[in-house]
């Protein structure tokens, strides 16, 4: 029973923490709090859907179709809201507000083509075979959904320890302007972060939508709440910190659910975040003890 | 149509836009202190939910209600403000974002507030005049504040916290009376909402309102006390003049808060661009 739950748990914050790791690396790296993140991650999970049941696409394609399709929304979002913004140097409000408006559209268009209504993955396409180890048993698509966020992340992280790119992008995290000095494409680099940004949310819309069979226009709100609380526990803009914070956040969800009631699932993670926010603003992992972003 | 039935039609519309003003000069006290706090809709939401219990539950006067709707959530607010101010850019704006999640979902499971149906039959006490001289009233103070010595100190902490403290000013105390007086405001504005719109559901005061009302205060423009009311005013209004768009009027919603951050980033009151435009007539009839 516990192992069953620690393996729900781990499934359910590894999606979780693919969607963090999104929204940590443009914070990280543009130094912006992209609120359509959550739009995107739905976005991603309906072009999916469409990409399966309407265009009868294998699933080995219809989710990398899907991920560069949520990319370029990223993208388009950076070329016709941030870039602008960058040029004209913003305050931090102006991105947040711009990005709540592209939400509130994505979320409407979602509505008004889609409908209301939860949709889902055409139920033959799921096998139910399980895996087995000892006495817990995993559904074959659980194991899917955590093995291919997990492998994401890792590839993220690789990238960004070990490239030269990774370099490139953790010096303009450092410093936009001195990066721009050492010859280092700033701009170009912004592009592409958000374009890997919204990847990982399409991602882990699709994964989402996949484990839990529901997909509607609303279901990128929560998300984003969610990932607000994880990428704070482990720290803003932290990589690693949005990892661990939102496989803890799943953990904490699921714990929540098993041993408390499930009303209060919701609270958690707000409740932990606030708590976090008082009593260590740095984040678990961030380093430095006052932060004036 | 006559006075009476264009009353009866529109009074929930004109009271939301008074109301909403109110909420969005309550966001502007803080964002004039260099705050970005979103903890109003849920100030908002204990102002309301007080003052409803107590007219509902404890048959108090409407007076003494809306006293307490304001009062309680300024105690709230001067518990939290102490830790939570230590905080500030976007850390400030998830913190509070993460006070407003836990009202919500405490409401949401008390029984006092109705649980998740909220609280129904709420006694229709609010008349116009009671918005309007809450306006006025608010209107008065925070003008006195803003050419008082507490006014200059807000401008002077937006403008550099660090150079503000160096020259003496107890940037500390200024911010929470700031945060204090934002959740009173709030509050008085819940305990008004909460009598004419009969209903109060825990839904009501969650992330979507904490962003509609940041919304009011920068598309009307933060400069001074007329554009968080005029923003107020048109956000309020946005839906009931879109209605023709149907099921994408959510969307225009979206593309016009695009189009303010993009093109006037100032808001749409900004009297600086009033008087750049007055000086190029100036100019253009002096030549």
């Amino acid at each position: 029973m516990l192992a069953q739950q620690i393996v729900n748990a781990i499934s359910l914050g590894s999606v979780y923490a693919l969607f963090a790791l999104g929204f940590t690396l443009v914070f990280g790296i543009l130094g912006v709090i992209n609120l359509s993140h959550g739009g995107i991650f739905m976005l991603g999970a309906y072009a999916a859907l469409l990409l399966i049941s309407k265009f009868f696409l294998p699933f080995w394609i219809a989710i990398p179709v899907a991920m560069i399709f949520s990319g370029l929304v990223g993208l388009l979002i950076d070329v016709l809201i941030l870039r602008r913004l960058r040029q004209r140097q913003a305050s931090h409000l102006m991105p947040m507000i711009a990005t709540i408006g592209a939400a509130i559209l994505m979320t409407s268009l979602a509505q008004g083509l889609f409908g209301s209504e939860a949709r889902r993955f055409p139920l033959e396409m799921f096998n139910d075979e399980n895996l087995k180890l000892g006495n817990i048993t995993i559904p074959l698509l659980q194991a899917g959904i955590t093995t291919l966020s997990i492998l994401l992340m890792l590839l993220m992280v690789w990238v960004l320890k070990r490239t030269r790119l990774g370099q490139a992008l953790r010096a303009i995290a450092e410093s936009p302007r001195a990066a721009a000095l050492l010859g280092i494409p700033v701009e170009r680099l912004f592009y592409l972060t958000s374009f890997i940004a919204a990847a990982l949310g399409g991602t882990a819309g699709i994964l989402i939508g996949l484990s839990f069979n529901a997909i509607s226009p609303f279901m990128g709100q929560p998300m984003l709440h969610k990932g607000i609380a994880a990428i704070i526990l482990g720290g803003l803009g932290d990589v690693r910190g949005a990892v661990l914070g939102g496989l803890f956040l799943g953990v904490a969800e699921v714990f929540a659910i098993t041993f408390l009631s499930s009303e209060y699932r919701d609270a958690l993670s707000f409740g932990l975040l606030f708590l976090m926010l008082l009593w260590r603003p740095q984040g678990l992992f961030g380093a430095s003890a006052t932060r004036s972003a | 149509m006559d006075w009476s039935s264009w009353w009866s039609t529109y009074s929930t519309l004109v009271l939301s836009i008074g109301v909403y003003g109110l909420m969005a000069i309550s966001i502007y006290i803080t964002l004039s202190c260099g705050l970005l706090s979103l903890a109003n809709a849920a100030f908002m939401g204990i102002g309301s939910y007080v003052s409803a219990v107590a007219t509902m539950q404890f048959e108090l006067p409407f007076s003494l209600a809306l006293l307490l709707g304001t009062l309680t959530p300024s105690v709230v607010a001067l518990i939290i403000g102490v830790p939570v101010l230590r905080l500030s850019g976007v850390y400030l704006a998830m913190a509070t974002l993460g006070f407003g999640e836990v009202v919500r979902v405490v409401a949401l499971n008390l029984d006092i507030t109705g649980g998740p149906l909220g609280l129904n039959g709420i006694p229709l006490l609010t008349e116009w005049w009671h918005v309007l001289l809450a306006l006025i009233l608010v209107l008065i103070l925070l003008n006195a504040l803003r050419h008082s010595k507490i006014g200059r100190a807000f401008e002077a902490i937006r403008e550099d916290e660090t150079a503000a403290r160096l020259m003496g000013i107890a940037t500390h105390h200024i911010k929470l009376l700031a945060f204090v007086l934002g959740a009173a405001i709030a509050g008085l504005a819940g305990g008004l909402n909460a009598h004419y719109t009969f209903t109060l559901s825990p839904g009501n005061f969650g992330f979507e309102n904490a962003v509609d009302i940041l919304t009011m205060a920068v598309l009307g423009g933060i400069q001074g006390l007329i554009g968080p009311l005029l923003g107020g005013a048109i956000i309020t209004l946005l839906p009931e003049l879109l209605r023709s768009l149907e099921e994408f009027r959510m969307a225009a919603n979206g593309v016009i808060l695009i189009a303010v951050v993009l093109f006037l980033p100032q808001g749409i009151w900004d009297p600086r661009r009033f008087r750049r435009w007055l000086k190029k007539r100036a100019t253009h009839v002096d030549a």
